[in-house]
Formats: structure tokens, sequence, C-alpha cells
């Protein structure tokens, strides 16, 4: 086999494996990738049931309510709209009424969103990202909580909560 | 006293390392030895400052100075000792520092063992490897400079994020590290040769050791950060596909491709340009990983680091290094001249197949990870690339190369016979096809696609096996034969086998667990019992207890098994002083069959828990097979022919210079 030959072989193979492994990722790209809303986006733009997503927001307060057995029910809002939500299993250690969550699911029949996974960061100031810019975008962000400045770190005296 | 020792070493330390970028480069092109010979020296100084700096980082948190900001933000004085250790490089800052650190090791290492190597050669290696030390230096002293102090000095620290308080996490940076940066080696090694124009089998053979003990090293930390968030993250899961994973995934990936690139061209001068390229994008990858972690950039646990200005400056190192790599690249690569022919069929074409499938791996991995960051900086459109998609990409691909890789340790150089090796491996296939079958009839539900990846797996166990026996001729020859044919294999082959091997263990891992993990959920008064995968539990009641810096409620479980008790469970959550943060301990029960693994959730009315139980299946095949696959390359070091500087014995049986023109 030639220089060129193998050369040939070479580049088929590799163009043959790179466009089979693109046409995988742009397949996954289209169907295997969650969109995350905020409440007022699920209301505003109406996401059909069944379609999974990411519901971010917080947990409105005296929301909580434990069903039969491991079930929970609790509503996300952003402050302008609520959406409710129900999840069966073990909540985060840092899940509250007032915290930012994300959880993972899909909307029901009844406007419902049933949470596969919910997420919350293990720190108690800690908010989603997408969380928190949504909320700034909307205006009802509490302002940077996470870490006081180095200047009135002297002062600090460790919180307790 | 200490601290501004230590921040004063880390200023030398930069001015060290631009006396190492100018003076040697300059001799390089000059031809002008006295100069050269600055390198060498210079890269032992700036490690040995660097690391004064980090000592003097470490005694500072050993001592719980809180006039140090960075101590101060990052730990407190009830927390244990080896926290306090682990709390230096637990931060953007510190870590930084270690990251640095590393990097001059490395350095001083090619320093200290590299006499044999070609004067202007090392110079440049050492000036390139000086370059990135300098840059990062710069990053951390205008950036995230770890020495700044608090005045007046606070008198408690805020504490370690308590989920990073453990022991495996305490280790898992170090290593990771040492992985991520001992590419850097590989990538000074490549852009000196592009420098020179000249490349030749020694080449490999010095940036083979260097590139394996950093994919040794990264093989461990990943595992160990996998087996971290197994364990502490409450259900189980042992791999999350976020960016922070990924970002130590692509570089293990392009990594692996180099480890096999570099062996067809330490043996058959081929693959030169291609080798190249692949060690500028190994670190390249690990560079971007950085970038992703250190910059706050992405949507994760690990991103603490949470000013844009370090976003920024570690994106210009990132477009300068890449984009000068590359540039260096398309200019030099044409220059260099291409090596031996082969069949596709051979040895090369089965290593070219690895190549192209990892890098192809690691590009989906890759797309996977930057989509959503585009997508938002584009349309502003917020979404998570998680799971399925990697299950769509990042599968397939690994699909061919299980199958491939028994063949591919089986094939001749230069030209294969495939039939041959089939025949060969026809007693691993029905032996696959067997393991298959026999856990289809075991397990009698879920995807039928599950026994066929563990017959996969189970594949490249047996083919390791099987080449084994074709080089020892077991059972062909008569024994005393096989038991000095054995013995004469050289090392390199054995870790070869072993990490193939260790391989097909963490597929039988993953396929046996993603298949058939199972859970429940129940809510428990204390007498109740819940049963799960034949384990049937007994919750027998919670109680306080008292850590060293942790309050803690620990529920106490009984598991039996037909009737019979097997242990005492006692899984717990807990509740850090400083900071108040919550974790959960899971406790598990590791069976030969799987880890039965019972968390502990929130207390419902009238004692009563939420209770949660798992059970994994092999998922313990995962960080074993992992492990092994580490001890490979461990074992493939310790050959005398790969060791670091064994090289130079080569070279000089090479007659032919390292001619880059025809």
């Amino acid at each position: 086999m030639t220089r060129k030959q193998r050369r040939a072989t070479l580049i088929g193979t590799s163009v043959a494996g790179l466009s089979l492994a693109l046409i995988l990722v742009l397949f996954a790209l289209r169907s295997g990738v969650d969109y995350f809303y905020t409440p007022s986006r699920v209301v505003g733009q109406e996401v059909k049931p069944g379609v999974s997503f990411r519901l971010g927001g917080l947990v409105a307060k005296d929301s909580v309510k434990r069903g039969q057995g491991t079930t929970v029910a609790f509503d996300v809002t952003d402050t302008k709209s609520t959406i409710p939500v129900i999840f069966d299993g073990i909540l985060p250690e840092l899940f509250r009424e007032g915290q930012g969550i994300i959880a993972v699911g899909k909307l029901d029949t009844d406007g419902r969103f049933r949470a596969s996974t919910v997420l919350a960061k293990h720190d108690e100031n800690y908010m989603p990202p997408e969380v928190a810019k949504a909320l700034k975008e909307q205006g009802v962000w509490q302002g940077d909580v996470t870490r006081a400045s180095a200047a009135t770190a002297a002062k600090i005296v460790p919180a307790a909560k | 006293m200490i601290i501004e020792l230590g921040h004063f070493a880390l200023i030398l330390a930069l001015f060290v390392g631009a006396i190492q970028i100018c003076l040697p480069a300059y001799g390089a092109d000059r031809g002008d030895p006295r100069l050269m010979h600055v390198a060498a020296p210079a890269a032992i100084v700036q490690f040995v400052l660097v690391a004064v700096s980090f000592l003097a980082l470490m005694h500072a948190f050993v001592t719980s100075d809180f006039s140090v900001e960075n101590v101060w933000a990052n730990s407190h004085s009830a927390k244990p000792m080896i926290y306090k250790i682990a709390g230096v490089w637990g931060n953007h800052e510190g870590s930084m520092l270690l990251w640095v650190l590393i990097l001059t090791l490395f350095g001083a290492a090619v320093a200290a063992y590299s006499q044999n190597l070609p004067l202007s050669f090392r110079a440049r290696v050492l000036a390139v490897q000086a370059s990135l030390s300098t840059a990062f230096l710069l990053f951390i002293l205008l950036t995230s400079n770890p020495f700044l102090r608090l005045n007046p000095s606070p008198a408690e620290g805020q504490g370690l994020n308590p989920i990073l308080q453990d022991p495996a996490l305490a280790f898992h940076p170090p290593f990771l590290y040492t992985g991520y940066v001992g590419f850097s080696m590989a990538f000074s090694f490549a852009i000196a040769a592009l420098w020179e124009g000249r490349i030749d089998a020694a080449w490999a053979r010095w940036v083979r050791p260097w590139t394996l003990l950093a994919w040794i090293a990264l093989t461990i930390g990943i595992a160990m950060g996998s087996w971290w968030a197994y364990y502490t993250l409450g259900w189980g899961g042992w791999w999350f596909w976020d960016p922070v994973e990924n970002a130590s995934f692509m570089p293990w990936l392009a990594g692996t491709a180099l480890l096999h690139s570099a062996v067809v061209m330490e043996k058959r001068e081929a693959l030169k340009i291609w080798t190249i390229l692949l060690a500028i994008l190994t670190f390249s990858l690990s560079l971007m990983g950085t970038f992703l972690v250190r910059s706050g950039i992405l949507t994760s646990v690990h991103a603490f680091a949470v000013d844009p200005k370090r976003g920024i400056v570690i994106l210009a190192i990132l477009a300068v290094f890449i984009g000068g790599a590359l540039t260096l690249y398309a200019w030099r690569a044409s220059s260099l001249k291409a090596g031996g022919l082969f069949q596709p069929i051979s040895r090369e074409g089965a290593l070219v197949l690895n190549n192209v499938l990892l890098t192809t791996a690691a590009a989906t991995v890759l797309i996977g990870t930057l989509y959503p960051l585009a997508l938002e900086a584009v349309t502003g459109a917020k979404i998570s690339v998680g799971a399925p998609y990697f299950d769509m990409t990042f599968v397939p691909l690994m699909l061919p190369l299980l199958i491939a890789l028994p063949f591919g340790a089986l094939l001749a150089w230069k030209r294969g016979d495939l039939r041959a090796a089939a025949q060969r491996l026809a007693a691993a296939f029905f032996a696959a096809l067997l393991v298959g079958g026999f856990t289809m009839a075991l397990v009698r539900r879920g995807p039928w696609l599950a026994p066929a990846a563990i017959a996969l797996g189970a594949w490249v166990v047996i083919g390791a096996c099987v080449e084994w026996g074709v080089r020892t001729k077991a059972f062909a020859a008569p024994f005393a034969e096989t038991l000095r044919r054995a013995s004469n294999l050289p090392r390199s082959a054995y870790g070869m086998l072993l990490a193939h091997a260790g391989v097909g263990i963490v597929a039988i891992g993953i396929a046996a667990t993603s298949a058939w993990r199972s859970e429940t959920v129940q809510v428990l008064v204390p007498g109740g019992t819940m049963s799960l995968a034949g384990y049937q539990l007994t919750f027998l009641g919670a109680a306080p207890a008292r850590g060293p810096n942790y309050q803690e409620t620990v529920g106490q479980f009984r598991v039996t098994r037909n009737g019979n008790i097997v242990t005492n469970l006692e899984p717990s959550k807990r509740i850090f002083d400083v900071p108040r943060q919550a974790t959960t301990q899971a406790a598990i029960l590791n069976a030969f069959s799987g880890d039965l693994y019972v968390v502990l959730g929130d207390a419902v009315e009238n004692g009563r828990f939420v209770v949660r139980v798992y059970f994994h299946p092999l998922v313990r095949l995962i960080w074993i097979g992992a492990l092994i696959m580490a001890l490979g390359g461990a074992l493939s070091m310790t050959d005398r022919r790969l060791r670091i500087g064994a090289a130079s014995a080569a070279r000089r049986r090479s007659t032919a210079p390292m001619a880059a023109a025809e």
C-alpha cells in the first residue's frame, strides 16, 4: 500500500467516524437536553405536558405539604407566577421554604410539575445560578449574601443560627 | 512573617520564571551553551521558591492564622488537622498555588533527570515549561493572591465547606492536578520539538513516562472523585456528567489516546505529526478544564470562584497558549518528516482506530460541556446537557473501542493478520458469550443490552488473558517454557494487559449497576422494616450524637438476609457548626454482589423517618477497575526501558540524527 493510499484510508476512516459522531451529537442535542424555565416562563410559554425540563425558583412560603408516605407537594415561585410541584423521595438537606431550588421533571395534564429530582446545594445561602439570574432579571433579587467582603470580615462572628 | 516570606518567594519565583524563559530560549537560538545551561538550575530554584511559598500557606492553615484572609475564609480552629492541611487546596487561591507547585515540580524533574537530552532541546523544553508557570504565577499574584492579610485579625475562621471535609476529597485535588499538569510535559516537549523542527522515536521515549505518570495520577484522581460523589451525595450516583467532571475526563481521554499514539511513534516512528498535535490538544484540554472550573463560568458545586476578572485572565492564558501552540503547529508541522508505513490492518492501524475513537469521544464530551454556555451566550436560552446526551454520543463510541481492543493487541506491527487474531480470540469470544448468557439467566429482568454489555466487558478481560496466553504459549508449549516466557515478558507488557483488563472490569461494573440498580423509599417508625434485593432492614431508631465539629442524628438499622443477621448500619445526617451546613452520611454494606446503600432522610412527625435504600450491583468494579488500570500504568512505568531517563541510552544507539528534513 502506498503512502497515498494509506493516507486515504486513514482520512476516510477518520471522516467516517467523525461524521457518525457528528450525527449522534446533533441527534442527542435535540432530544437529550433539558431546558431551564422559571415559573413565569412556564405559564407564559405554555410548556407542553410530558416534555422534560428544569424548573427553577424559590420554594413558596407555607406551601410544603407531606402526603401519603414519601410524597411531598410544594409550590415553586419566582414571585410572579407559581407552579405546584409533586415529588416522591428524599428532599435535599437544605430544602426549605424560601430556598432556591431546581426541580427536574415534567408537567402533567393538570398543570402540576412532577419532579423526578430536586436539587439544592449543600449551602444554606446557596441559590442556583440560573435562579439567581432569573430573579435578578425580574427585579426580586435580594442581593448577594454568600460571602461577606473582606473589609467587614474582622467584625463577623461565626453565625449561630 | 512567614506569610510575607511565602508571598515574597512567590514573587521571586515569577522573576526566576521570566529568566528561565528568556535566557535559555535566546541561548538555544544563538547556540550559546552558557545561556542554555541557565535553564536547569532556574527550574529547580523556581520549584524551591514555589514550594517555600506553598509551605508558608500550609503553615498558616495548620496554625489557624486568621489574619490571612484565605485562611479565615476557608478554615476554622476546630477543624480536624487533616482538613486544615487539605484546606490549603480546598479553595480557589490555594488550589491554584498547588497547580503551579506541581507545574514547577515537573519542570524541576526534567531539569534533574534530563542531562542526556540534547542541550538546546532541554533549554527549549524548560523555557516552554517556565512560560506556563510564569503565566499562572502572574495569574495568582494579580487575581488570586492567597497571602493577603486582614486587619484587624478575626478571632475565628469561616470553616471549610463540610462536603469537602472528607478523606477521599482531601487527596483528590493533588492527584487530579498531578494528572492535569503532568500533561504539560508532553506539551512542552511538543512545542520544543516544533521549535527545533526535529523529532524522532527518542522524543516519544522521553514523553511517554511523563505522560504515563500524569495519566496514572489522573486516573486515580478521577476515580477518587467519583467514589467521593458516590458515598457523600446521598444517592449513590458515581458519575454525573457534571461539567467539572467532564473537565477532568476530557484530558484523560485525550491523554489515553496520546499514550497509545506515543507507542506507535516510539516503536515505528509513525504518527509523529499526529502525536505532536495530540500532545498539544491534551494539555489544551487540561487548560480548558482549569478555565471552566476556576473561572466560575459553570453551574456546578465545584465552581467556588465567582470573580469574573479571574475568568478573563485565565481565558487570556488559554488563548495565548492554545492559540500559540496550534499556530506553531500549523506553521512547523509540515517540516516534520512522516515516519514508517503500515497497512490498515496492523497494530498501528488498531492504535489509530483507538485514537480516532478516543479523540472523537473527547470531542463529544467537549461539545456537551460547552454547548450550554454557547447557547446561553447566543440565544439566552438555558439548557442542561445531562446523562441522556452522553448516553447517546459517548457510549456508542466506546462500544467499537471495546470490541476492537483485544484484536488490536494481537495484531502484528506493520501488517497484521486479522484472521489469525480472530482464531486466537475465538475462545475469548465464546467465554464472553457464556458470561452474557449466564448473566441473562441469573437476573432474568432488565434491558437485554445489559448482559450484552457485560459480555463485552468480559470479552476485554478474557481477551487480555488470551493475549498473555499467546505470548507465553500457555497450553501450547511445555509448562516450563510458558513459565520462562511469562517471566521474560517485559513489565510494560504486563502493565498493558492489566490496564486493558481494568477497562473491561470498569465496563462490567458500569453495565451491571446502570441496568440493575434498585431503590425504595419508605417512611419508617422505629421497629419498622423494609426490604430490597433480598435484604431486610429493621429500623431500630435514631439518636443524636456529637462529632468533632458537627452534631449528628444517627439512625440504627439491622440488616438481615434470609433471617440471618448480616450487619448493623448507621446512616446519619450531620449539621456542621461552622459553616452551618448539613451533610448526609450514607451507610454502605459492601457485599460481593453489590452495595446496600442506606440513607436517613427527613424526620417526619412521631419519630418517623423517611428512609431511602439502594442496591448497586457490582458498583465497586468501577473503582476497582480504574485502580487496576492505574496499577497497570504504574507497572509499565517500572519497566526499565521506559524509566525516566532511559531514553538517553536508546537515543545514543540511534545513530541517525533527529533530522527532520528528508
